[in-house]
């Protein structure tokens, strides 16, 4: 177990930046595949990335749990959640709240909620390296007023086919926020996804 | 012209030292002080940490005196402040077997072991207007004859008697989940018993009281017998997770209510006793037992009963028993609606030419 | 601590502790995944009454920070009591700037109005809502209700609107009206008169739903499709009247009938305080030029 003392730190103040950052997620699901920057500076342990270190710490706690990848699974990550979020670190996929994957990562499993509680279902946090709004398929839905674009280095073949069986789902489905190292963009079930 | 009936800033706080000063009364009379409130208006101060769901004496005290004794009001102020506090632990499940009796009756059994103690209760008193209370000497009354403290003695439960002969149906805590709590997760329907316990506990006992009154006039009749009815004091125990075992954090003082039900049998079930269950802090009997009758109604569904009655709804019952909901909601009539009372204006008169219209084709057409 | 009131010393930043804000925060995203879906969530007691904005005052409090300039309305007015009650509550517990001025608030609580200034994207829209099941009159129980919503079954309702054009020639419901979002879930607008139903419709703000007393959170994201349901041969139709404003001389607007005298004197005013003011304001400014 890591000592406290050895932890990379959290939020300055997890009152006001927690907050910040909830409006930059709120404000990245309302307008899907448009890219937000993030308020905060954060230095998690690698290879957990600072957005996606930055929504955890927002959203995540005692009644909300994490599923890590195993590519980002490792035991400095898992201490410094634990001490920042005091999110149980869960072992199965569909249990997550949150999940964290590497751009690459499987997008299955997820929990996708049930036709009456639609909403008990896993957001999916996608670490990239970078966002644009310059490719990528093109997005339809409620958030967007004509189309939108986003697209990141480093997605797996499957991303997008992922993505837009699941938005066949709805209202049952997961929400997806793509998190590069200093912004994130939103993909909710709603979206939809032509090339 | 015309002046918006329209409040502002003035109005709200000049309301508000209005009522600093209704509260205050004839300033010639001294303050009331939240140590009386706490130690005369004892029932009082049980009812309003019982629904405000928060065992403070002082709190609540102070909620009834800011309240102007008015108690769902004071209830609301106690839940209001309730809901901010941060959660340190969960006690362990209260041991009412291990109470340390102040009353305790049975109407099953003539006696029992650890005995039937009267306590303190309005029971037998005739209800006539004592007027020495209003010469308000100073003079304590009378010291009353006090049982040898029964500290560390088990007293038995009456449904744990007959649980020994198999005839009450055998309770245990069905699984290792967690105890819900309405007040982390929404109500949702169906509610498990606990969920409902909660909510029932930190209902209103008129609701409840009218409720368990229905269904002895025959709205769900459940053949209930008070077999025990219990109040005093219960230690409070905490498990914290560096220690490991659990640790006395101090004492309060609980009101239980055990009611036994004739049941039939079903298909799965041999003919036995049925329980519904009741439970107050401080004093609060008519309350635990009107909710251990409505606990039991509720089980209706789970036990195969046919649901005829309010008091088995469980959807009409746990929605509408919390008072600080009620209270808000029906009171939140008085809020201006005159957007949508003018879209009712507009429609009506439409509505109105409609009709007239249709009359007068009717009448042409004679 | 940041409140500056003495009685509320000892409070979170926006009254409610991280703990609860970040578990009604989750419940708003999802709301805003599932445009039109009531998200259960655990509301919590306020220090103000169920039934007067406790849901709206929730979701207000889980989103608000120093950068936000809040503006309250109550029957489109800023300057009802209850409108000034919960913004001087925010002003007492977040410490934020408040406005009257539609255009410049970033987050607008709002009880059974929309402003009539078109919102943007950079504003958050927060109804205070006391009944948001939509089919609630017609089926009084949370089991069933939650069925139809999941099975698209929406029978009912229709019938119910039918009925009303059975029995009186058109629907008669005239506020609360019930609108189908993003061609999924059918909603309750709150009691909001059914004139500002088509300005929910690809509205460029996000709308956020708090119903504290019912525990429900619901959300129409910017851009989503907001019909109110009609039929073929008796669309949707909304409130007008004979007058114009008697201050502003506005007839676009919504308006209160206010009595004037004890002989049916009647009189017509914006509801709409801030729009109103502008009107006034820009009218005497251009006769003074």
């Amino acid at each position: 177990m890591t000592a406290a003392a050895d932890l990379r730190p959290g939020l300055a103040d997890p009152v006001l930046d927690g907050q910040a950052v909830f409006r930059t997620v709120l404000k990245a699901l309302s307008f899907p595949g448009r890219i937000q920057p993030l308020p905060v500076a954060l230095t998690p342990p690698p290879p957990l990335n600072p957005a996606a270190a930055a929504v955890l710490l927002a959203l995540a706690d005692l009644d909300a749990p994490v599923w890590l990848d195993p590519a980002l699974d490792t035991p400095a990550v898992r201490a410094w959640l634990r001490f920042h979020a005091g999110c149980p670190i869960v072992e199965a996929r569909w249990q997550g709240a949150f999940a964290v994957v590497p751009a690459d990562g499987e997008m299955d499993g997820f929990a996708t909620g049930t036709p009456e509680f639609p909403e008990t279902s896993t957001t999916v946090i996608v670490q990239v390296a970078a966002l644009t709004e310059d490719a990528g398929p093109t997005l339809t839905g409620p958030g967007i007023a004509d189309t939108a674009r986003v697209s990141a280095p480093g997605l797996a073949p499957e991303f997008w086919p992922a993505l837009a069986a699941n938005a066949a789902l709805f209202p049952q489905g997961i929400d997806v926020i793509l998190a590069a190292p200093d912004r994130i963009a939103a993909l909710p079930r709603t979206t939809r996804i032509t090339e | 012209m015309y002046v918006a009936v329209k409040g502002g800033e003035r109005a709200i706080d000049n309301a508000h030292r209005l009522l600093d000063h209704e509260r205050r009364g004839d300033a010639a009379v001294p303050e009331l002080s939240l140590a009386q409130i706490k130690e005369q208006m004892t029932l009082a101060v049980d009812r309003v940490m019982t629904e405000g769901s928060l065992y403070d004496r002082d709190l609540a005290a102070l909620a009834i005196k800011q309240a102007r004794g008015d108690l769902m009001e004071a209830i609301f102020l106690l839940r209001a402040y309730r809901t901010t506090l941060p959660r340190l632990a969960v006690s362990e499940p209260i041991d009412t077997a291990r109470m340390t009796v102040r009353r305790r009756i049975s109407a099953t059994y003539k006696d029992l072991p650890g005995g039937q103690v009267l306590g303190p209760t309005f029971d037998y008193t005739h209800r006539l207007l004592d007027f020495r209370l209003a010469a308000e000497t100073d003079a304590p009354p009378p010291e009353p004859e006090r049982a040898e403290a029964r500290q560390d003695e088990t007293v038995p439960r009456v449904t744990d008697l007959l649980n020994h002969e198999g005839l009450i149906e055998h309770e245990r805590p069905a699984d290792a989940a967690p105890v819900g709590d309405i007040t982390r997760e929404p109500l949702s329907f169906p509610a498990g018993r606990d969920v409902r316990l909660q909510t029932l506990a930190r209902g209103d006992e008129g609701w409840l009281l009218g409720l368990a009154y229905s269904t002895q006039r025959g709205y769900g009749r459940t053949h209930p017998f008070a077999g025990e009815i219990r109040m005093g004091e219960v230690a409070v125990e905490i498990v914290p997770e560096e220690l490991g075992f659990a640790i006395d954090i101090g004492e309060v003082t609980v009101t239980e209510c055990q009611m036994i039900n004739q049941f039939k049998g079903s298909k799965a079930a041999p003919p036995q006793f049925t329980r519904g269950y009741g439970l107050t802090f401080g004093h609060g009997e008519r309350k635990a037992m009107a909710m251990a009758l409505v606990d039991r109604s509720l089980r209706a569904e789970d036990l195969g009963e046919d649901l005829v009655a309010p008091a088995q709804d469980q959807e009409f019952v746990l929605s509408h028993c919390d008072n600080v909901e009620a209270s808000g909601f029906v009171q939140h009539l008085k809020l201006p609606h005159y957007v949508d009372f003018q879209g009712e204006l507009v429609t009506v008169r439409t509505l109105r030419k409609d009709h007239d219209k249709r009359q007068e084709a009717a009448d042409a057409a004679e | 601590m940041r409140p500056s009131d003495d009685t509320l010393a000892g409070y979170n930043f926006a009254y409610l502790d991280e703990q609860t804000k970040r578990m009604i925060r989750r419940a708003i995203l999802k709301a805003v995944a599932i445009p039109g879906y009531q998200v259960p969530f655990a509301g919590r007691e306020m220090p103000l009454p169920y039934g007067w904005g406790t849901g709206g005052i929730q979701v207000t409090a889980s989103i608000i920070g120093p950068d936000d300039t809040l503006k309250v309305i109550d029957q489109g007015a800023d300057d009802t009591t209850n409108a000034v009650s919960i913004r001087r509550f925010f002003a007492t517990v977040a410490d934020v700037a408040t406005t009257e001025k539609t255009t410049e608030a970033t987050v607008i609580q709002t009880r059974h109005r929309i402003p009539e200034k078109p919102l943007t994207e950079d504003q958050i829209l927060v109804y205070q809502v006391p009944i948001p099941e939509p089919l609630r009159w017609m089926e009084a129980r949370e089991t069933e209700t939650r069925k139809m919503h999941a099975l698209e079954d929406y029978g009912v309702m229709h019938v119910k609107l039918y009925e009303d054009i059975a029995h009186l020639g058109r629907i008669a419901t005239s506020y609360d009206y019930p609108v189908k979002v993003n061609g999924r879930y059918v909603m309750a607008p709150s009691p909001i008169p059914k004139f500002d139903n088509p300005k929910m419709d690809r509205m460029p703000a996000l709308q956020l739903f708090g119903a504290g007393r019912e525990k429900r959170i619901y959300a129409v994201p910017p851009y989503t499709r907001v019909d109110s349901l009609d039929f073929e041969d008796h669309p949707f139709e909304v409130q007008t009247w004979d007058h114009a404003c008697a201050l502003c001389g506005s007839t676009e607007s919504y308006l209160d009938e206010v009595v004037i005298d004890d002989q049916g004197g009647r009189m017509y005013v914006c509801s709409d305080t801030d729009f109103c003011g502008d009107r006034q304001a820009a009218q005497a400014q251009e006769a003074a030029e």
